[in-house]
């Protein structure tokens, strides 16, 4: 049977594709009608082309076992997530408003301090922040940029409205899946995306390099990846990402400090490198100034990236702006340093350093989620309502033992996109991460990672999880 | 062009030819397995002394029977010569540095690997084995011909080259090496029929037997090694190996033929190409082979260390 979408059921959540009462949003119109007039068998055949495409190209994860390396492709739903152009342009202005601010803060906290200074943020929280480098007060980076490269995690919660869930400013990564599920897409719906016309993401390796160079005060520089080796799940990545920009991928081994320059190892001896785009963590990035049981870094990069003799995106220290409490404060960054209010609201949190909040979260506790500062991958994390009375008990001790670390969310159920199951479509609930550079201008990507969870009622995204991913499609 | 990828490049050329030269060797032996009279027995222990892997054998294995050789030089992990274990390392070489590597190689060297690693879990029989020992030898003739169509003539190219040709050397000197350990039942059968088999199926080993054909009306010792050792032009030749391999070395450091050399792996590839080019057949046999090839090996060996040296271990200061 052909697919069509008269058993779809919406339960209740926002669906991307259907209002409440089960009619199509214009937007999604055509494709719904493209969709069903295709014959009997095309649609599973070309999601089932589009997967063996992946796994032919091997847009894989590295999964390590006894030595040998497998690779697994990220599940991947044929049918699109796609977003309205006003709606896009909202966010568009939304996402640059942040990061400006973020990269404002970032700027002040290292140098000036005003902002704690005038107690808008308070200064234990960040300077206990797990991402605030103290080695990095005092610098100045090239060009004044930070965070050169964001991913900030959009969702859609049951009204619709677009809240931002958490902001990456370290190495975000999926943005090769990005660029990977358009070019299936276009092969998998050649005459819809002809004729609805969906904003290009393709020109993000050039973007990316543009803005490589634009950070160095070399007029020709020498840019290159640096990756922490094969063994990273994100090994795709740094690879993909170094031959789209056509510069050299490489590992700590292959750069060294020398008479003042970082250089790296080539056949013709060493060669100066002049922008590192580095997909390692801060920590790892210097052993004589960060983790000195750091095997992965380059011993002596600080001191010439603090001469500007070396450009480093994203710049070090730029952690403390993603933490998960500073998030809580970024609507009052963003009013503080521009005087406007957020075009993209944060999903409501309460922050337990204050004292109505933290009032609210320990007699809600059971309602809410409850978020530790300094973990990330579901760590240090309460989900209340799946929690029992003795879990609820220890949190509150922990919030009250140490209110600045912890915040608190309601329970959000994120929006949903028809995805296929077996022979028919049901609702998967998504996330979505556009990319944003930072360089001469703030250039918000026309799309992202649109991530899904495929389990059923499923809320978990994350690709480790047994998340995929769908192609985002900013309308024109 | 980075030091970490050029050594990459390299050594995916040199395991892949390495693979294609241990399914022709254990050619040498199907062949002569078939021609031998019933009195005389199969000889593989000659298979993995040439390849100086006897002493690891011996450590897995109790007799080199056909099956124990025949698994050691294949789908032996343990072994780091094995047909699977140079696959294995091509492609976790090759996944290092995909970012250089034209997209057709990539694939094709992760489908070797993969068909190598499935064939592992099955018994073979004899017509099976020879397929499968086909299948290799043509998958690496099929990687150098996508080298050579999609590979733009740079640097990488060139340290590829040099790899392929000087592991190739290396494995035609011993394919003439073989003969030294296959023994004959008899030293007066030296000349004999039996003897021209064995030799015959060295040079049908090194895909050799038709070009040798042309040139020489008498399959001799001689002829032979004068064919696959001091030949020009014929490309399983020692000697036009040498030649390739040191035209790529001089392509990498812009050195022309006419200058003497610009670095040490330059001079002593060379010097070894020299060396052979100038040395007859029958000074070969003076010296005796075996000894000469021996101290050929020794020398090429040295050519593969001052490559490391020159270009692969540029040392922090």
């Amino acid at each position: 049977m052909a697919f069509i979408f008269d058993n779809y059921h919406t339960e209740g959540f926002f669906d991307e594709m259907f209002e409440v009462d089960g009619k199509v949003r214009p937007h999604y119109e055509y494709f719904k009608q493209q969709i069903e007039n295709l014959p009997k068998g095309e649609l599973l055949q070309r999601q089932h082309a589009a997967e063996r495409t992946l796994m032919q190209m091997g847009i894989t994860f590295n999964v390590y076992h006894n030595g040998e390396g497998t690779e697994r492709i990220m599940p991947f739903d044929i049918v699109p997530r796609m977003i309205r152009a006003d709606e896009w342009a909202r966010l568009e202005r939304g996402l640059k408003q942040r990061i400006t601010a973020l990269n404002l803060f970032l700027d002040d906290v290292y140098n000036d301090q005003k902002i704690l200074k005038d107690g808008i943020v308070p200064r234990e929280l960040v300077e206990s922040c797990k991402g605030y480098l103290k080695p990095c007060e005092g610098i100045n980076p090239p060009k004044g940029v930070w965070c050169h490269i964001t991913g900030t995690d959009l969702i859609r919660g049951d009204d619709g409205t677009f809240m931002v869930l958490e902001d990456n400013l370290r190495c975000p990564s999926g943005v090769s899946y990005m660029l990977e599920n358009r070019e299936i897409s276009k092969h998998s719906f050649p005459e819809i995306f002809e004729r609805l016309r969906v904003q290009p993401v393709s020109n993000y390796p050039t973007q990316l390099l543009q803005m490589l160079q634009y950070i160095s005060n070399n007029p020709s520089p020498t840019v290159v990846v640096l990756t922490p080796g094969r063994y990273n799940s994100a090994y795709f990545e740094h690879s993909y990402l170094a031959q789209q920009m056509g510069v050299e991928l490489v590992e700590n081994n292959d750069l060294v400090v020398h008479d003042g320059y970082v250089k790296m190892r080539t056949t013709k001896g060493f060669q100066i490198v002049d922008v590192i785009y580095r997909r390692i963590d801060d920590s790892f990035l210097d052993p004589n100034v960060f983790n000195p049981e750091s095997l992965l870094g380059i011993p002596g990069i600080f001191e010439v990236y603090k001469k500007g003799r070396v450009a480093l995106a994203n710049a070090p220290g730029t952690g403390v702006a993603d933490d998960k409490v500073i998030y809580a404060y970024v609507p009052r960054i963003i009013k503080y340093y521009l005087n406007e209010d957020p075009i993209i609201p944060n999903v409501q949190t309460y922050i337990c350093g204050e004292d109505n909040d933290i009032q609210y979260v320990l007699e809600n506790i059971d309602k809410l989620v409850v978020k530790e500062a300094n973990e990330a991958g579901g760590y240090g994390m309460l989900i209340g309502p799946k929690s029992t009375k003795a879990q609820q008990r220890l949190f509150r001790m922990k919030i009250k033992q140490n209110p600045r670390n912890y915040i608190a969310q309601p329970t959000i159920s994120l929006s949903r996109v028809p995805s296929m199951v077996e022979n028919h479509f049901e609702g998967r609930h998504v996330d979505l991460r556009p990319y944003i550079l930072y360089g001469e201008n703030i250039e918000v990507i026309p799309g992202g990672l649109t991530r899904v969870a495929l389990r059923k009622g499923s809320l978990v995204v994350n690709s480790s999880q047994g998340g995929g991913s769908k192609d985002t499609w900013v309308l024109y | 062009m980075l030091s970490r990828v050029a050594n990459s490049i390299y050594w995916i050329n040199r395991y892949i030819e390495r693979a294609e030269n241990y399914a022709r060797f254990i050619d040498v032996n199907f062949h002569l397995m078939f021609d031998l009279p019933p009195e005389i027995s199969e000889q593989w222990a000659p298979l993995v002394i040439t390849m100086a892997d006897d002493k690891l054998f011996k450590e897995y294995f109790d007799v080199p029977s056909r099956d124990n050789v025949l698994r050691f030089m294949t789908f032996d992990m343990r072994n780091p010569n094995s047909i699977i274990s140079n696959l294995y390392n091509a492609r976790e070489n090759a996944r290092t540095i995909r970012e250089t590597l034209s997209k057709e190689m990539w694939e094709h060297i992760n489908k070797s690997y993969l068909r190598v690693k499935e064939a592992s879990h099955h018994q073979m029989d004899l017509l099976a084995l020879q397929e499968f020992y086909k299948e290799i030898k043509m998958g690496s003739q099929l990687f150098f011909g996508i080298v050579d169509s999609t590979v733009t003539r740079g640097e990488g190219w060139h340290f590829g080259r040099a790899g392929r040709f000087l592991e190739r050397a290396d494995k035609i000197s011993r394919f003439v090496d073989v003969k030294y350990f296959i023994l004959l039942p008899d030293t007066n059968l030296v000349g004999s029929p039996l003897d021209i088999l064995q030799w015959s199926s060295v040079l049908k080993s090194a895909s050799a037997y038709n070009m040798f054909r042309q040139q020489y009306k008498e399959i001799t010792p001689a002829n032979i090694v004068e064919f696959l050792v001091l030949d020009k032009l014929f490309p399983r030749s020692v000697l036009h190996s040498l030649l390739y391999a040191e035209s790529s070395l001089r392509e990498i450091s812009g050195t022309p033929s006419s200058m003497r050399y610009s670095n040490e792996a330059e001079k002593k590839l060379s010097r070894l190409r020299s060396e052979i080019e100038f040395t007859s057949v029958d000074e070969v046999f003076d010296k005796g082979l075996h000894e000469f090839i021996d101290t050929f090996q020794m020398k090429n060996n040295e050519v593969g260390e001052e490559i490391f040296n020159t270009f692969f271990a540029i040392k922090p200061i």
